[in-house]
């Protein structure tokens, strides 16, 4: 009798197993991204455009949204990432009119409004800089579940580097998540998944 | 001195031959391909460098440090994303192996030659003079041509000759 129901129990548990296994599969198959970008992305924040216009999550309703975190100091993968956004806008042409593009600064203290204003119009008079205070950084950082953290160069001159979240999250007309866009992803991987997105929104 | 500078010129046209590129050179064993430098958008406090190094001979060398007058201060750095996204930049506080018969090639989302604090913004069509300080090479200064990001450091016919002082 026992090892009966030892065994029944021990099928349910393989069972269970396979299943498990079987749902990430399928997971994993939809989107390579599908490990850093959990679909809870997006949330409230209240920050500040090049400008000196308020932003909040309200604004990402109505059109699709692009949103990607990086501070001004880094010579390499915010520039680069940056001009390859500039160049899926121009890919798409009119039918990405409608699309917001946001760089979200991890770097206040030394990302100033006018630093970011001309840093991101070098690239695309599209691209809106948001900046906030510290809390309001932590905030729009914990809201799209990204990560953000100084590293201070400790070599007596003051300077520090940035870690963070390097992929573009693309956000629809909800103002929900619906992909991202990874570094690596090569311009025809990204532009296809612009258009899912203008699609959807 | 006329004299010696052609001659000098001359020199290095035998040494390092016709079959070098535009503005690749070579150092030792180290052949530096084509050195670049993307163009920094206004404001940016900092800049990056790339080029390729190939290790022709069979023993290891090191790219130590960098040296350039248009920024306060240049650094040998690593970027590295990991598989939650997350970006971070390093600098090589031991430099940058150069294996031999290898190949290191400083290139976005990789190594790169961080320059910060640049007191005159790097601009497209620049020849901008740094200075590679190799374990066993030695020193070299090599013409970094500035490009735009977007064409990614390809590989352009500039026309321009390469000028350089090894040694030190
Ligand atoms: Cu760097």
């Amino acid at each position: 009798m026992t090892t009966r129901r030892l065994v029944v129990a021990l099928g349910i548990l393989v069972l269970a197993a396979v299943l498990g296994a079987a749902a990430l599969i399928v997971r994993y198959g939809e989107s390579d991204e599908a490990a850093l970008a959990p679909v809870d992305i997006g949330g409230p924040f209240t920050m500040t455009d090049q400008y000196g216009a308020t932003v909040t999550e309200q604004d990402l309703l109505g059109h699709p949204s692009l949103v990607f975190f990086g501070f001004t100091f880094c010579p390499d993968v915010c520039p680069s990432t940056l001009a390859e956004i500039a160049a899926w806008l121009d890919e798409l042409g009119a039918e990405g009119e409608d699309l917001a593009v946001y760089f979200v600064t991890v770097d206040p203290a030394r990302d100033t409004a006018e630093v970011l204003g001309q840093y991101v119009g070098y690239f695309s008079p599209r691209i809106v800089a948001l900046r906030g205070t510290t809390n309001q950084t932590d905030e729009i950082v914990a809201s799209y579940k990204a990560y953000a953290k100084r590293v201070d160069m400790g070599d007596g001159t003051g300077d520090y580097l940035m870690d963070h979240s390097a992929a573009v999250y693309l956000m629809d007309s909800k103002g929900d998540f619906f992909d991202a866009i990874i570094f690596t992803a090569t311009p025809e991987e990204a532009v296809a998944k612009l258009r899912k997105l203008i699609a959807a929104s | 001195m006329r004299l010696f500078s052609t001659l000098a010129l001359a020199l290095a046209l035998v040494a390092f031959g016709g079959a070098a590129r535009a503005h690749d050179l070579q150092i030792g064993d180290l052949e530096l391909g084509h050195p670049w430098i993307a163009e920094a958008p206004p404001g940016a406090p900092t800049a990056a460098g790339y080029v390729d190094i190939a290790n022709q001979g069979e023993t290891p060398d090191r790219l130590l440090a960098v040296r350039c007058a248009f920024a306060e201060r240049a650094e040998i750095h690593e970027m590295t994303i990991d598989d939650a996204g997350t970006m971070q930049m390093r600098p090589l506080p031991q430099g940058l192996e150069i294996p031999g018969g290898q190949t290191v090639k400083l290139e976005r989302g990789g190594f790169h030659l961080m320059f910060m604090h640049v007191m005159e913004r790097p601009v497209a069509g620049d020849m901008i003079p740094v200075t590679l300080v190799f374990e066993h090479a030695g020193e070299v200064e090599a013409m970094f041509m500035v490009q735009k990001a977007a064409d990614g450091g390809m590989e352009m016919d500039d026309g321009m000759e390469m000028e350089m002082e090894s040694g030190q």
